[in-house]
């Protein structure tokens, strides 16, 4: 083996994040081609990107099992890639056809797996904190061992039901990891200045659960981290709350030209880039630069031919928009 | 038969449906101690403290954590408390409960009944009697139900806890107390279903819920004049039935809809349309409304009683839908 130098030689389990690095390369290539799918005017509802976080999707998804639930947001891509959902159903979605992973009735913000353990993106900044405090009461209730782990942005720690969610989680006892994505933005405005306190975790710990941070873009930590709260989660010790601190690179959506903020920090944070920052370690740990060329390469190859699949995929039929409505009554009362 | 009253009948249905199928729950605050009402009483002794669950006055909570359990496999029944207080919840119900099937393409339903206790009485002032039923029609993806006997109260809280949509249960708050006869074995009343709550020939009265009651009061009014009112309970109001209430207009060419809530974009609306659209030539009279003015409810009686559709009001418009205005 040849491992070069470097503090984590030890325990660095390359071929883990070689695995976590692709996965990272995933989801940054879906965000570029549904944004370009967007330019070009396919991509037609709005899109919330998520580059520069990926590694809080991989670093907490990766530990998580297929049979765990997951909660996502309206900017949800990277954490439904990292839970295991089909990207090409997935960009079907975004391009409104057949074989989407919603059928093309939800879109970006809406997309849920329920074979993989996604049980929905929200386009309500929030909402998923109740549900998936909910699907961690009925695991509970029906004594299963799988947990659910809930990701929110930090502008969701301002809304009512993030408080009740938590306090719910911690009276009940429930296997439920809550993750705030700390992008620092609640839309266009800084979070810093609509939040009183200290923030997130300091939120969390009021309520008697025990919280943590984390640099959110370097993969490693956020690895270790979650990896710590989801073993204590699993082990039946209640809620945890785990902050990941991160950067969105992009607007709030993919037209958002985010003016509000100054272009050295973009710059700053351009130097931080999660993938950048593990193959810098795993450079260290001897892969070659040749590699990890071609596994970006391979990877954002293949998304290009999902893209394209996805572009020349048929609309779905109007008719569908009568289905899955309810079974009781009908849908098509009052029609035109 | 036996008697019941309308709250015990929907304990029993609860009781019930928890025994017959151990994925129902239920959840709200003060259920462990019988509920606000008392319509949980006992049931936390029966089934435990998790399956009868005391949660905080987290509105949101309850029915967003109602959604997510829904998801998972297990059949909630919320307790909303009050009808007025689930609009803490409203996100959670008509964004999550009522979209969630439709906008993840049919992966998953949400089995969940929502129970909202509903209506006026005695001072109880804005907060605490409404009538919100028309918000919830509105919504696709709810079913929406409103019990006015106990009979009914069991069968068709079974019948919502069965269901695999999400539903908007409204009991009446001045109901609780009031008996009727209640079948002894198994009694599951079909959602969408009206009830004919009395024939009459010469005018259809469309209500539901603590309107039933006054209705039938001002039909029995009337038919010392020789008039029969035929009074048609819609039970559920989505998907209400449209075959029961266009028969009965189609026999008496008159149709008068008398709600507790207030008339302006009332339910009553929806139904008055559809008649007047599918049956305009058979009417011998314009279709009529009755609901409540648009105002806040009172506390003080005299002027609590402004806002309340009585059997008197019920009796004034019937006959104004029997003999209504020549066109000057």
């Amino acid at each position: 083996m040849t491992e070069g130098p470097g503090p984590r030689r030890d325990n660095f389990d390359r071929e883990r994040f070689l695995d976590l690095l692709a996965l990272m390369h995933r989801i940054r290539a879906f965000e570029e081609e549904a944004i370009s799918g967007q330019k070009e005017g396919l991509v037609l509802g709005a899109i919330h990107p998520s580059i520069g976080q990926e590694a809080v999707a991989a670093g907490v998804c990766g530990n998580l099992e297929t049979a765990d639930l997951m909660l996502s947001t309206h900017r949800g891509h990277g954490h439904t890639l990292a839970k295991g959902a089909d990207p090409l159903a997935m960009m079907r979605e975004l391009y409104g056809r057949q074989g989407g992973t919603c059928g093309g009735k939800g879109g970006s913000m809406h997309i849920a797996d329920f074979g993989v353990g996604m049980l929905g993106a929200n386009g309500v900044v929030g909402a998923n904190i109740p549900i998936a405090t909910g699907a961690a009461h009925a695991l509970k209730l029906q004594g299963s061992r799988q947990i659910v782990t809930c990701i929110f942005g930090d502008g969701a720690v301002n809304r009512g039901p993030f408080m009740e969610g938590l306090n719910w989680a911690r009276v009940f006892d429930l296997p439920v990891l809550f993750v705030c994505e700390d992008n620092n933005f609640s839309a266009t405005t800084r979070t810093r200045d609509m939040t009183g306190g200290a923030g997130a975790g300091a939120r969390a710990e009021s309520l008697g659960i025990e919280a943590t941070e984390v640099d959110g873009n370097d993969l490693v930590a956020v690895d270790a981290a979650a990896r710590a709260a989801i073993d204590a989660v699993r082990a039946g010790k209640g809620p945890r709350f785990l902050t990941c601190h991160t950067y969105r690179m992009t607007g709030h959506t993919s037209v958002d030209p985010a003016a509000y903020r100054p272009a050295t920090e973009v710059e700053e944070w351009r130097g931080n880039d999660p993938i950048a920052r593990i193959e810098v370690a795993l450079r260290m740990a001897g892969v070659e630069d040749a590699q990890l060329a071609s596994l970006h390469r391979d990877e954002a190859d293949a998304m290009a031919q999902i893209a394209r699949s996805a572009r020349e995929t048929d609309w779905p039929e109007a008719a569908g928009a009568f289905t899955d409505v309810q079974d009781m009554g009908d849908p098509r009362e009052r029609a035109f | 038969m036996a008697k019941s009253t309308y709250l015990e009948a929907g304990r029993r249905a609860v009781m019930e449906e928890m025994q017959r199928d151990d994925a129902v729950w239920a959840l709200g605050e003060d259920l462990g101690r019988g509920g606000v009402f008392g319509q949980y009483k006992g049931l936390q002794e029966m089934f435990g403290a998790g399956r009868i669950a005391d949660t905080p006055i987290s509105e949101a909570c309850i029915m967003g954590a109602a959604v997510g359990a829904a998801m998972t496999g297990t059949r909630p029944i919320v307790e909303m408390r009050f009808s007025d207080f689930a609009l803490c919840a409203v996100d959670e119900l008509v964004n999550q409960a009522a979209k969630a099937r439709f906008m993840f393409g049919g992966q998953m339903r949400v089995p969940l009944v929502v129970r909202e206790p509903v209506g006026m009485w005695r001072s109880s002032a804005a907060q605490h009697s409404q009538s919100l039923e028309s918000w919830y029609t509105h919504i696709p993806g709810l079913v929406v139900v409103a019990p006015a006997t106990a009979a009914d109260n069991l069968g068709l809280l079974k019948a919502s806890i069965r269901c695999d949509d999400p539903v908007v249960y409204m009991e009446h708050k001045n109901l609780w107390s009031m008996e009727g006869e209640v079948p002894e074995g198994e009694h599951v009343v079909p959602l969408g279903k009206a009830a004919i709550a009395r024939e009459g020939r010469d005018v259809t009265i469309v209500t539901w819920s603590g309107m039933r009651h006054g209705c039938i009061t001002a039909a029995e009014t009337l038919e010392g004049e020789g008039i029969e009112a035929e009074v048609i309970d819609l039970r559920t109001l989505w998907p209400w039935d449209r075959e029961t209430v266009f028969a009965s207009v189609e026999k008496t060419g008159r149709l008068l809809v008398v709600h507790e809530a207030v008339a302006v974009s009332g339910f009553g609306a929806e139904i008055a349309a559809s008649v007047a659209e599918a049956l305009h030539f058979r009417l011998k009279a314009p279709v009529a409304r009755l609901g409540a003015p648009r105002i806040p409810i009172a506390y003080a009686p005299t002027m609590e009683d402004e806002a309340r559709v009585t059997p008197d009001k019920i009796v004034a418009a019937l006959r104004r839908t029997m003999q209504p205005e020549p066109v000057s």
